[in-house]
């Protein structure tokens, strides 16, 4: 059974100039031990799922559906029910995280705060527990003493995924958990989040717009356009042959060094990607599509089976068309 | 003459050159440190530069952040002052006085990372354009062209057709890439031979990136603008860049053509930069370990020994190198035609002995 399952979602925010569908009807599911990659670019959708699943958007957001962990229903989950559940059946890194930590407290007594709400450990305990967490991310237990600023940037982001850890959560969500860092600390610490994931069993949505470090860290793939799932499938396969033209498109944008197609050859899409409110008609990715023929603004695809456990929501697949290998 | 890429009889003048360059931001100690006597320590973000751009050539310039690469970019500017060395014009050296860094300053344009911050938001985009052209008292174009025919083509020219539909928006109403085109625009009016592009791309949305990086390669193709792109992703450099170079801690460690630098590094600090580019094929391989260094305490020798996996794995010591590598620091070395790099044991393997270093800073 799926530890983190989201059936038919959708969330939509509340603003001044109406309403603004930014997720429009999202299956997933995660199993234990399994690591799903969300992509997609800015304004997809695709942080707003990691938000609702955690119950964290603005007070007046209308969200229907179902999202089950462990199959309790969290959109159902009583105000109390809910605290307990996060952090200990769902944590979550942010990607502006380093700032999250508070500032004049050292970084043991923040882990160990975490520990002792959640009534796992008494005081004492707690920060033991914080010293083995912290040389399970890879820095001396003594650095518990140390307050944030003491710190380097990817350093502090081994604090986050300590304290994500600490409640021994079921699914863990990482959303763009390496942006902010350097090209070197963000190898390493995807490194360890994988090394974790795979150790502790866990259940992990990875979220970022770098489609080339979700192969890297990934089982599963999602792509996400304008509000909806348009592909998914095991990652490799998304990315080296993909169904859907976007996904194309994506996985030009991260060319791999040394393959011929690429030099010189920068390839991207025309327009940009659709505002959430004014999602086109149709297919929503027609308007920026190489291979868009005449059905395509009028018919809005639902994703359809695209070989074994791939599908993808794109006219061409069941017309049986491949979609030419990028760029 | 530095011992750095001496262009041959056949290659053409370098438009832009850079020698023996120094650029250091002053350290700070607190209070109480000052009392007890520490002294501050200097960050040496640029620490013996040579480079040669040629004409209508795209050069990456690749790095891990902090190793100096956007110093010296804002350096080639002139929005940072080198302690020494000097930056040649077309061949001339670049002075101090007003009126040849003005000139200068129109013929070698700038692109920024971020769009939004470069654009004035109450300012139009035809106002935002045609400030370039007031600065440097442009009222005609060459061909006698006004002001509104010069922006617009410059508008034209960064992919914005038609131009004049965009000349009384202002920056919030376009998108991302929209912006970074006016920017680029921007650059474009002024008819430069040169841009310097400091991450044009790292702001914008994936499915855009590309079409930006063709528009500057077009650039390059069609106006022969020679480009100097700064950035951190190889895949980037693989993608639009002639030639490639890698600096550490204020140096360039490796520079040639992209595809034997991208291919084929020479430079184990190179190899380790490739080496964290994502790949299809999962994360269980080994990365370098450690922080990125700081520029205020360059340690002895090459100045990668401290992380070099030649150095760790005893490659070094078996070949005999590791005493230079801890002590004898070393400037770039051709190591096959046209492709330069600074290490003591590819020096030794290629049976050459290391260049030495650029000269310390005068003064």
């Amino acid at each position: 059974m799926s530890v983190l399952s989201v059936r038919d979602l959708t969330v939509t925010y509340h603003t001044q100039a109406g309403p603004v569908p930014a997720v429009r009807g999202v299956d997933l599911s995660v199993d234990k031990g399994e690591v799903l990659g969300l992509a997609g670019e800015s304004g997809c959708g695709k942080s707003t799922i990691a938000n609702a699943v955690l119950r964290l958007v603005p007070p007046k957001t209308k969200v229907t559906g179902e999202i089950l962990l462990n199959g309790e229903d969290v959109t159902a989950m009583r105000p109390g029910r809910l605290r307990a559940v996060r952090w200990s059946g769902i944590s979550v890194v942010f990607q502006g995280a380093m700032h999250a930590l508070n500032p004049v407290q050292r970084i043991g007594d923040q882990i160990a705060e975490t520990i002792t709400i959640h009534g796992q450990a008494d005081e004492k305990g707690a920060q033991v527990r914080a010293g083995a967490l912290l040389e399970q991310v890879g820095l001396p237990a003594r650095r518990l003493r140390d307050y944030p600023h003491e710190l380097s940037g990817g350093q502090k982001q081994r604090v986050m995924i300590a304290m994500a850890l600490a409640c021994q959560p079921d699914v863990m969500i990482a959303d763009e958990p390496t942006t902010a860092l350097d090209v070197m600390v963000q190898a390493q610490v995807l490194k360890l989040l994988k090394e974790l994931q795979r150790e502790l069993g866990l259940a992990m949505l990875f979220i970022t717009h770098d489609l080339s470090v979700l192969v890297e860290v990934c089982d599963r793939l999602a792509i996400m356009y304008a509000g909806r799932i348009v592909e998914e499938g095991p990652s490799v396969q998304v990315f080296n042959d993909p169904k859907h033209p976007y996904t194309r498109a994506l996985s030009g944008a991260f060319p791999q060094i040394g393959d011929r197609r690429f030099r010189m050859a920068p390839s991207g899409l025309p327009g940009d990607p659709p505002f959430p409110g004014n999602v086109p008609e149709g297919c929503s990715f027609h308007p920026r599509c190489p291979l868009a023929f005449d059905e395509c603004p009028t018919i809005d695809p639902e994703l359809y089976e695209a070989g074994p456990s791939r599908r993808a929501a794109c006219l061409l697949v069941p017309r049986g068309d491949r979609v030419p290998v990028a760029p | 003459m530095p011992a750095v890429p001496a262009p041959g009889p056949e290659v053409p003048q370098p438009v832009l050159a850079v020698r023996d360059l120094h650029v250091r931001f002053a350290g700070r100690v607190g209070l109480w440190q000052g009392l007890r006597g520490t002294k501050p320590v200097d960050a040496r973000a640029v620490d013996g530069v040579n480079l040669d751009l040629n004409p209508g050539e795209v050069l990456a310039l690749a790095g891990e952040s902090g190793c100096g690469k956007t110093t010296l970019a804002r350096t080639i500017m002139g929005l940072e002052r080198p302690r020494s060395g000097e930056i040649l014009f077309e061949g001339k050296r670049l002075g101090r006085s007003t009126k040849v860094l003005r000139e200068y300053r129109r013929r070698v344009q700038m692109v920024f990372q971020d769009p939004t911050a470069a654009l004035n938001p109450r300012q139009t985009i035809y106002e935002s354009i045609a400030e370039g052209l007031r600065v440097h008292g442009i009222t005609r174009g060459p061909a006698g062209e006004s002001e509104e025919q010069l922006v617009a083509r410059a508008l034209s020219r960064a992919g914005l057709r038609p131009p004049e539909r965009f000349f009384l928006n202002y920056p919030h109403e376009l998108s991302g890439g929209q912006r970074q085109r006016v920017v680029i625009a921007g650059a474009l009016v002024l008819d430069p031979e040169i841009i310097v592009a400091d991450e044009p791309v790292s702001s914008l949305d994936a499915s855009v990136r590309g079409e930006i990086l063709k528009l500057l390669l077009g650039l390059r193709n069609d106006l022969g603008i020679a480009m100097l792109v700064v950035t951190h992703d190889l895949g980037l450099a693989w993608t639009i860049a002639d030639r490639v170079a890698v600096m550490y801690l204020g140096r360039i460690v490796e520079i040639g053509p992209a595809e034997s630098v991208l291919t084929n590094p020479i430079h184990p600090y190179t190899k380790a930069l490739l080496e964290v580019v994502p790949e299809a094929g999962g994360i269980d391989r080994p990365f370098l370990a450690g922080e990125p260094p700081d520029p205020t305490s360059i340690p002895p020798g090459c100045r990668f020994n401290p992380r070099c996996p030649a150095v760790a794995t005893g490659a070094a010591e078996a070949a005999g190198v590791l005493p230079a590598c801890r002590e004898r620091d070393l400037g770039l070395q051709e190591l096959r035609p046209g492709h330069f790099a600074a290490c003591h044991l590819m020096s030794r393997e290629a049976g050459v002995e290391s260049a030495p270093p650029p000269p310390p800073m005068e003064g």
